[in-house]
């Protein structure tokens, strides 16, 4: 077992613990905001940490180039995706708004 | 390597069963199009880590596939839910 290999071991670990971690607190959180802020943070660090550990197994830099892709790619739709339903939801009434401490989308203050 | 190359699938494999029970359970739409995303962030994880570990390299273009397709999906999902609940919402008021 080479350093690169442990490394790799660590990292898989790693990223694999944090989804795991981040889908607990999905399933055991109260409500759609607080379930969508364990599911978008953890999920992230965690693909990327798994990325990290997938990339000195591919042996070349041309191999690991589209993991880099995906990683960027994870760095910039995450927030977007959430951003879109936590707004989405809200428009459509879902969240109960007493569960809010400022509200700043509110049309009618 | 296979040790760890285990520890993470059963990892990984917890993260999805719990992620599909959140799918499964709702409450609301949006619970369903956030567990979805997820589901496919797993996917890609999984693949990942797969990957590696059979030292396989011609997965990494469905790595980026699967990322483009979960994105697109979860977005316009969530578009759709929230259009049909203002309509619900405008016809139960008129």
């Amino acid at each position: 077992m080479t350093a690169a290999d442990a490394a790799s071991a660590v990292l898989l670990l790693a990223g694999s613990g944090f989804s795991a971690v981040g889908a607990l607190g999905m399933l055991r959180f109260p409500d759609l905001l607080t379930r969508l802020h364990a599911a978008t943070k953890p999920q992230t660090i965690g693909l990327l940490l798994v990325l990290a550990g997938v990339a000195p197994q591919t042996g070349s830099v041309t191999a690991a180039t589209p993991l880099l892709l995906v990683a960027v790619f994870q760095l910039i739709t995450a927030p977007v995706t959430a951003q879109t339903i936590a707004g989405a939801a809200y428009r459509a009434g879902v969240i109960d708004p007493a569960t809010l401490t400022i509200d700043e989308t509110r049309r009618d203050p | 390597m296979s040790i760890v190359y285990a520890a993470a699938m059963a990892l990984l494999g917890a993260a999805f069963l719990m992620t599909a029970a959140r799918l499964v359970r709702g409450p609301s739409t949006f619970d369903r199009v956030m567990a979805g995303d997820i589901l496919a962030v797993l996917l890609l994880s999984g693949i990942a880590i797969h990957a590696a570990v059979h030292k396989e390299t011609a997965n990494a273009t469905i790595l980026v596939a699967v990322a483009l397709m979960g994105f697109v999906g979860s977005v316009s999902a969530a578009h759709l839910a929230a259009a049909r609940a203002e309509r619900r919402e405008r016809e139960g008021r008129a």
